[in-house]
């Protein structure tokens, strides 16, 4: 058993990667079909590209249209192919990178369970305060707080909750839209 | 106009409205309906198969000889997993098939039933598109935008999988049409950027080591692109090379042509692609079979890239110049923009090129040592190629995957398209047998020859048993050297000659086999019985196996391993070394 003291040698020759990776939004606008997200998923998956996050709902209800919004990560070659891929599929109409088209704003929705008591309590509601999240749930010993606004504001609020008693976090993931009059 | 009907019956009628008139299949009891309609019917041709993975093959076949989709209907669960590797062999390599699969009634769908499977998430990565028809005014839709699919764009295989109850259910079903035919996501691009087709004959108009590399796209195009590529080869002077999948698209007998290229095609057409300056891909994708390694191949050229598929663009290798669009509409604006442009070919002005291809073809990478004891296979090749030159009927050549196949691509030789079925992209075993069936269905008249290797020949050798039955006389020429000879070259190089499971063992009797089935067997050990043999074989009307011993450690080459460049190439002994300027070729094995 020397396999790993031999030079390599394989059907398929071996190459390194020298890109960076980068994080991009891209917008798919898809017709709203049965299986249509498994679609998508399931091309991200068969091909091992990363998805960071993933959104999905209907647009367009009468043109039967639904908007998915995913962010990966990714080296631009493989970005091209990821957005070529997608447009490849039969139920894909247009995918935008918003990240590459540049003005786009990004929002995110997390519904925030923190435990505590006394000073700890008080601190997280100060704090709630200045991130202008929501109460929407309260207890005596424990608040659920609904947060919203750019994804990097939620990562901060929940780091500044975790020592206050944090219990568990529900995030939706990123929705994106371009900045400006166009629509996709 | 629509006319009220079951689900079941609107299949055939589908079927019977887009020219269907032949289906590969296996029946059960969720496809039941449907063959009942088909039972009372006399348009649409049934062949009944033995293993669904043959019907798809077959379906293959049929497609690739005719340019028509092929048709499969299989029922559920195990008929539709077993077409899993003709569908993915279909994707791989661009092949119009609309596969219609049985489904238990939506009512029992997840319910683990009897032969339940899911069949379109199991399908969904190995077709280019699928449905579940969840009811029966959706199907006349389905199965119209199916074959739109299939045969557009980028062709592939399309799943249809249909539930026992909307096959029993009653619908009204519409004919084909314009508005039906216009999708409202999907829109191949067929007509290329005139700009960009532009750019590209100002590149070859300078070019002074130009070459035209095609493949499969070509074929796929159809005809009428084969003739436009011969004509543009024509009116330029430039040197033609093909993939696997492209060969026949340019006449081999042509000058201009310099065979196969890739990981065991010809010395002259792998340095041509290595030292060029102007690359024009036609309908090929830069497959790791053909770039060897990537950061060495071609690195001196600029490319052009005709494509259909906007994905294969820079997926593989960079291009200068990308053209999206259907090969034969872009290969005709070439000729008009070349035409206004000048009006010699430029034979001439890339001479010296091709005094460099002719020294590269004088090493005769092709050559092998032949002998008068032993049967060698590229031997049995040609004399079989020989044999066919002389028969006035139109020939067909199906392979199966490995040693032999390289050397059917390398001394068969192809003058029009669409008479050279093989498993390019995915590379199945057991492609050949079921595949020269369906090119049979398609030509009846036609002499059709799977050359195969004993190892592939078994994995769908139960096709057999579909050719007698419905008298189709293919021609099963085994190349049988006891190994998986292409594993066993692999085992070789790479893992010091250490041949794990790499034989074939307990082999048939492939004479009596073929006896048992209701067919010829032939056999033949010795070079001097040969050509009567396949005399023989030929002669027969009806299907042969014919069993042909050969050299079992011969290797085929030349080789590119992987991981070499182009022009680090392995050349068999027999090649003329001294006409090569530098030397690197002369390697191992």
């Amino acid at each position: 058993m020397n396999a790993h003291l031999q030079p390599t040698g394989s059907a398929y020759f071996l190459t390194q990667e020298t890109q960076q990776t980068e994080r991009h939004t891209l917008s798919v606008l898809v017709d709203n079909e049965p299986g249509i997200l498994a679609r998508v998923v399931g091309l991200f998956s068969a091909r091992g590209y990363n998805i960071e996050s993933l959104t999905v709902s209907e647009t367009e209800h009468d043109k039967r249209l639904s908007r998915i919004t995913v962010v990966v990560i990714a080296t631009p070659k493989v970005l091209v192919q990821i957005k070529l891929q997608l447009e490849r599929l039969v139920p894909v109409h247009r995918v935008h990178d918003l990240t590459a088209e540049g003005a786009s704003l990004e929002r995110e929705l997390a519904l925030i369970k923190v435990r505590g008591s006394g000073e700890h309590r008080a601190e997280t509601l100060r704090l709630a305060d200045a991130f202008r999240a929501q109460i929407v749930d309260a207890t005596v010993e424990s608040f659920v707080f609904e947060v919203t606004g750019k994804p990097g504001k939620i990562d901060s609020f929940i780091n500044l909750m975790m020592p206050l008693g944090l219990v568990e976090v529900v995030r939706t993931g990123l929705a994106a839209i371009a900045r400006g009059p166009e629509g996709m | 106009m629509a006319e009220k009907m079951t689900g079941a019956e609107m299949v055939i009628q589908a079927l019977t409205d887009q020219g269907v008139e032949h289906i590969f299949g296996y029946p059960g009891g969720a496809a039941l309906p449907i063959y009942d309609a088909m039972f009372q019917q006399d348009f649409v041709k049934h062949i009944l198969v033995r293993h669904e993975q043959g019907a798809t093959h077959m379906a293959e076949g049929y497609a690739r000889s005719t340019g028509k989709p092929g048709v499969v209907l299989v029922t559920s669960g195990p008929g539709a997993t077993n077409a899993v590797t003709g569908l993915t062999d279909a994707l791989m390599d661009s092949i119009p098939l609309v596969c219609i699969t049985a489904q238990v009634p939506t009512t029992l769908i997840g319910t683990d039933a009897f032969q339940e499977c899911d069949t379109v998430g199991i399908t969904r990565s190995c077709t280019k598109h699928n449905y579940l028809v969840k009811s029966v005014d959706d199907l006349p839709r389905i199965l119209h935008e199916a074959f739109l699919i299939a045969t557009t764009g980028r062709p592939g295989p399309v799943v249809i999988d249909i539930p026992k109850d909307v096959q029993f259910a009653v619908g009204e079903y519409f004919k084909p049409d314009a508005e039906t035919l216009r999708h409202q996501s999907y829109r191949p691009q067929l007509d290329g950027d005139l700009k960009a087709i532009e750019a590209a004959v100002d590149l070859m108009l300078k070019a002074e080591r130009p070459i035209f590399y095609t493949g499969g796209g070509v074929i796929n195009a159809g005809p009428e692109a084969s003739e436009h590529l011969r004509e543009l080869a024509e009116l330029t002077g430039f040197p033609v090379t093909s993939t696997l999948m492209g060969l026949g698209a340019f006449p081999a007998s042509n000058p201009q042509w310099m065979g196969m290229l890739g990981m065991h095609g010809t010395y002259e057409a792998n340095m041509a692609m290595h030292d060029c300056d102007v690359m024009i891909n036609i309908g090929a994708r830069f497959d790791d079979r053909i770039t060897g390694r990537i950061d060495a191949f071609s690195p001196n050229s600029k490319k052009i890239h005709v494509d259909i598929d906007p994905s294969s663009i820079n997926k593989v290798v960079q291009v200068h110049v990308p053209i999206i669009g259907d090969c034969g509409r872009v290969l005709e604006e070439m000729i008009r923009i070349w035409r206004s442009r000048t009006n010699q070919p430029r034979t001439e002005a890339i001479g010296p090129w091709w005094k460099q291809i002719d020294k590269w073809r004088a090493v005769g990478s092709l050559n092998f040592k032949n002998s008068d004891t032993v049967i060698k296979p590229q031997w049995a090749i040609q004399r079989l190629y020989e044999a066919t030159r002389k028969q006035s009927r139109e020939v067909f050549i199906t392979t199966e995957v490995g040693q032999h196949q390289m050397w059917a691509a390398q001394h068969f030789h192809f003058d029009k398209p669409n008479h050279w079925m093989t498993s390019g992209g995915l590379g199945t075993m057991g492609y050949g047998l079921p595949a020269a069936v369906g090119v049979q269905v398609a030509h009846p008249d036609a002499l059709v020859i799977d050359i195969a290797g004993e190892a592939s020949v078994q994995m769908t050798m139960q096709e057999l048993s579909t050719a007698v039955q419905y008298r189709l006389p293919v021609k099963i020429f085994i190349l049988n050297n006891e190994r998986m000879g292409m594993v066993r070259q692999w085992q070789d190089l790479l893992h010091g000659s250490r041949y794990a499971h790499s034989y074939s063992e307990s082999l048939p009797d492939f004479v009596k086999l073929a006896e048992a089935y209701g067919g010829k067997g032939i056999r033949c050990e010795n070079p001097a019985e040969l050509d009567a043999a396949i005399a023989e074989m030929l002669d027969h009307d009806g299907p042969v196996l014919f069993d042909v011993i050969v050299e079992k450690d011969e290797n085929c080459l030349p080789m590119i391993p992987s991981g070499k460049p182009h022009n680090e190439i392995i050349l068999p002994d027999t090649a003329n070394i001294g006409s090569i300027i530098d030397e690197k070729g002369r390697q191992l094995v």
